[in-house]
């Protein structure tokens, strides 16, 4: 029998406990529900299994799957195979860290709350933003957060979003949008990046906020120098959703005038695990603090004078405000933040910045030997950082398939979020891949043709 | 006790670093070539320079400045602090688990979707709802999916006068913010004296333009809504839906599902009733379930099972969407499905028996000191007022403080709001009865210090590794991150 180590009152310590309260049985203790509504029997449960048999059962479930670990994988579109350092695992592995709930009394909670202090700290630096929140769920909430941040902040209700932004995070987001009454309105492609032209066009006094991503989600670096000027004529705000290990490289949100950023923080030490828990980043100028949803670590003193730390701000929470708050958000994923304050800490500005060139050095020599190769081409001509959406001559179905056969997971199959880009695939090409796997990829695709 | 501790950016060291990449193998181009000086930083963000040993002796330091389940007993209400098996852990981080890719091939993830298949058929069997969907990040999530389920449906039948969603004044603050998310407005239920929501007062704010009511059954105060079924007759015959939070679905397993009691949707939280750890804030999981006819509404994908195969289903015509990137918090999805088979139906009923027995036993034996506004029998936790201790000079915030210095992690304090001075104490299924005698006799202990020197009780905690800390000035001038040269 399973689980029942997990329980230690015994028939003793219950029989006790029951004549201590004037109780008959524990049944008894539920006599206030209805005999209608009673459960009668057992749940439709598979047996209870031991230790040793669901370590097994979840094994042979798990090798059924291909994955990072015994596959070469060139899988992006938000969710990335990065290297994740040893020490990372043992830091959030550390229970006093992951059994903890919200650091809601800060004298027993001093190491969460640093954490996420330091975490919102690393965060600004990388987007030269003022104040990060503790975490959203993952990079599309925190994208459609965002933007309901710029509804609030200016009080209107229409949002333009790109379409070269992840059409996940726009999932998310229309759904929201929806829910909620809001309206948003996307922005269409020239050559892969959002068409100023059609921008300048559709903006007008009722437009929140304009929301672009940067990398794209074709991972081409768009030019924002100008945008800035021409949305905040608008007297709208500026939202942009980045890959935080860009930021070792690139220009930062800041610096191209940005006001709200947003973002996925997977690639900053967190495992894939089919696409969560991941990290919702959600960073914006001073200005927006009141508006922005969820927990926020300040700095304060304690009663003799000594530095602490506690959750601040709350009257823009639930638990507080209740139906006026700025989100329902209560639980985020302050763990994983703890993971990427553990990576950004271990890898440093030199680190991240190498990661980046990396990325992009790889990217560029798999870009130029792929779409050397007869029948492949380039999708947009660009600048790419770490991932690149290549014309294949045959459907990403099937290439996947025969790249399955030498272990790779191929690129993914973007066709279907872009009806105009039929046989595209998208391929990620992190620090982690070699020059002999990039070969073997290039080796195994000129097969195709 | 008090102990200072630097930060990060405190202890740095230019040049010192802790990574340890393989050099770049590719023929390389001039950075510029390939990325315009344009398109570049002007600097290099300001990140700690530390070596690997600092960086873990700084967080093993944080760690031991932390309080988790693993450091001692927790009676948080309504957050079902129960102990986090280790074997959950390793579980989610199986490399065939954690290390798969959300955009792969279906063929190349089964055992993924195996898992999925199989978390929704335990959570169907536990809850009597008749589908799933693990989208939801975390149970506020959780809450407004279904919400947007529930608007769809209303919607998608023409019928848009509905514009409110029915709340008891008991009830977590996320389902306030959460109504107001998903564009309704909130009414708000009064209970009657035994703490019970309100039947007559149900009955006459229920009309045609409510969409919903939300309600935790067993209630925040830990008590079982008894008029469940009559109250979903109110607001079914009035043509609105009944939603389920289900924080506190720890009380109830194998005793009664909340299928069976009317509910038309229900959101379970992982990281509470299922024994995923709460990480510090997340993260969480909030799996969200309906009946059959809100299932056309529920968002993409589902997982089906055919011919032997499972597979993606994404043909939900009128499916609300998406709510979150991918599949949800898969990781944690994996805990709770360890949990379940680890337990079984018997076990499970069990966990819920015991969460109770012990709520009861520690309820009674704290009753005799303090004010215990609604004394029933209780399900997963029980509610005191600490009202006359406020008035000797000591409230319910400083008997937290005190619990501190006595090793305890308080319960949640001022909530719910319906009550003046709360203590919500819940001890979940897996605390001893030693556990829960001592924490009796520190609460007793403290009842005497607040008549000897409420003063005294009124500053704590003393043993901490920071005195009382003042969140008037942390919410007044905020200091949100460190600043170079501060």
């Amino acid at each position: 029998m399973g689980g029942k180590h997990y329980l230690p009152l015994t028939e003793e310590d219950r029989n006790e406990m029951l004549s201590v309260i004037g109780a008959g049985s524990v049944d008894d203790l539920f006599a206030d529900i209805p005999a209608d509504l009673r459960f009668k029997g057992n749940l439709e449960l598979e047996p209870a299994m031991s230790e040793l048999e669901v370590l097994k059962h979840l094994q042979q479930m798990a090798d059924k799957n291909r994955h990072f670990q015994n596959c070469i994988s060139f899988m992006g579109a938000g969710i990335y195979d990065h290297y994740i350092p040893s020490l990372v695992s043992h830091v959030t592995g550390r229970s006093e860290f992951y059994t903890a709930y919200t650091p809601y009394q800060p004298e027993v909670s001093q190491g969460t709350l640093q954490t996420i202090f330091e975490y919102q700290t690393m965060i600004c630096q990388l987007t030269g933003m003022d104040v990060a929140n503790a975490s959203m769920y993952d990079g599309g909430t925190a994208l459609t957060e965002g933007a309901i941040m710029g509804c609030g902040a200016t009080r209107r209700s229409r949002v333009l979003v790109s379409r070269s932004v992840s059409p996940f995070y726009r999932a998310v987001m229309r759904n929201y949008f929806n829910s909620r009454g809001l309206i948003m309105d996307e922005i269409p492609l020239r050559d892969g990046c959002t068409d100023r032209e059609a921008l300048l066009n559709m903006i007008d006094e009722n437009v929140a906020a304009v929301a672009l991503q940067q990398p794209n989600f074709f991972g081409m670096v768009e030019n924002m120098n100008g945008l800035a000027n021409i949305i905040h004529e608008r007297k709208a705000l500026f939202l942009v959703s980045v890959d935080p290990i860009s930021l070792g490289l690139l220009q930062t949100p800041a610096e191209y005038g940005a006001d709200i950023v947003a973002g996925e923080g997977q690639c900053l030490g967190i495992p894939a695990s089919f696409g969560g828990p991941a990290l919702g980043i959600l960073a914006a100028r001073e200005k927006y603090v009141r508006q922005m949803p969820g927990r926020i670590a300040g700095e304060t003193v304690d009663s003799e004078g000594n530095r602490g730390f506690a959750l601040t701000l709350q009257t823009r929470e639930q638990h507080i405000r209740r139906e006026k708050a700025a989100s329902n958000i209560c639980s985020n994923e302050a763990l994983l933040a703890l993971a990427a304050s553990v990576y950004l800490s271990a890898m440093g500005p030199q680190g991240v910045r190498e990661v980046a060139e990396q990325c992009l050095q790889k990217t560029s020599y798999a870009r130029e030997k792929i779409t050397a190769i007869n029948g492949f081409e380039l999708v947009f001509p660009g600048i790419y950082f770490k991932e690149f959406a290549v014309k294949l001559p045959v459907s990403p179905e099937d290439a996947n398939l025969h790249l399955l056969k030498k272990n790779i997971l191929g690129g993914v199959d973007i066709s279907q979020f872009y009806p105009e880009l039929d046989q595209t695939m998208l391929f990620a090409v992190t620090e982690k891949r070699t020059r002999e796997e990039i070969d073997i990829l290039v080796g195994e695709l000129e097969e195709l043709k | 006790m008090r102990k200072p501790k630097d930060l990060l950016f405190e202890i740095s060291r230019p040049g010192r670093r802790g990574y340890s990449l393989s050099d770049c193998d590719v023929p390389e181009k001039s950075l510029d070539s390939i990325l315009p000086l344009a398109l570049q930083r002007s600097e290099f963000p300001c990140l700690p320079e530390l070596s690997e040993g600092e960086v873990i002796r700084h967080y093993t330091e944080l760690s031991t400045r932390n309080y988790g389940v693993d450091t001692g007993f927790y009676p948080l209400g309504s957050c079902t602090m129960k102990y986090n098996p280790k074997v959950n852990e390793e579980a989610a981080a199986i490399p065939g688990f954690a290390s798969l890719h959300p955009c792969q091939p279906e063929n190349t993830a089964e055992g993924g979707l195996e898992l999925l298949y199989g978390l929704e058929q335990a959570l169907k069997a536990i809850t009597g709802m008749d589908r799933f969907t693990l989208q939801p990040a975390a149970g506020a999530h959780g809450e407004l999916t279904g919400l947007m389920i529930i608007q769809a449906y209303h919607r998608n039948r023409g019928d848009i006068k509905r514009n409110k969603v029915l709340i008891p004044l008991s009830a977590h603050g996320t389902n306030p913010a959460t109504v107001s998310m998903a564009g309704y407005e909130v009414v708000q239920v009064p209970c009657d004296e035994r703490g019970l929501v309100d039947l007559e007062a149900l009955k006459e704010v229920v009309d045609g333009t409510v969409a919903a009511l939300m309600l935790t059954n067993p209630s925040t105060l830990g008590l079982f809504e008894e008029d469940i079924s009559a109250m979903a007759g109110v607001v079914h015959e009035a043509g609105g839906l009944l939603y389920y939070d289900g924080a506190n679905m720890n009380a109830i397993m194998g005793y009664t599902r909340p299928g069976d009691m009317g509910f038309d949707v229900v959101h379970l939280n992982m990281h509470k009733t299922f024994s995923t750890p709460h990480g510090g804030g997340g993260p969480g999981s909030g799996p969200v379930g309906v009946k059959q006819r809100l299932v056309p509404y529920l968002p993409v994908p589902l997982v089906d099972k055919k011919n032997g195969q499972y597979c993606f289903n994404y043909d939900l015509p009128e499916s609300i969407g998406k709510v979150h990137s991918f599949y949800g918090n898969f990781g944690v999805l994996v805990k709770a499905y360890t949990y379940i088979k680890m337990m079984g139906a018997e076990g499970l009923k069990q966990a819920s028996g015991d969460a109770v027995l012990n709520a009861n036993y520690l309820m009674h034996k704290l009753k005799r000191r303090y004010q215990l506004p609604y004394d029933r029998v209780c399900k997963h936790e029980f509610v005191l007022s600490a009202r006359a201790e406020k008035k000797k000079g000591a409230g319910a915030g400083d008997i937290a403080k005190a619990l501190l210095d006595r090793g305890f992690h308080p319960p949640t304090v001022y909530f719910p709001l319906i009550l003046e001075e709360a203590l919500m104490i819940e001890p979940t299924e897996t605390e001893t009865r030693e556990t829960l005698d001592k924490f009796a006799t520190a609460m007793v202990a403290i009842a005497d210090d607040i008549d000897n020197d409420p003063e005294k009780v009124a500053h704590g905690p003393y043993k901490t590794v920071v005195g009382r800390l003042d969140e008037v000035r942390a919410a007044r001038s905020p200091v949100l991150c460190w600043k170079k040269n501060e």
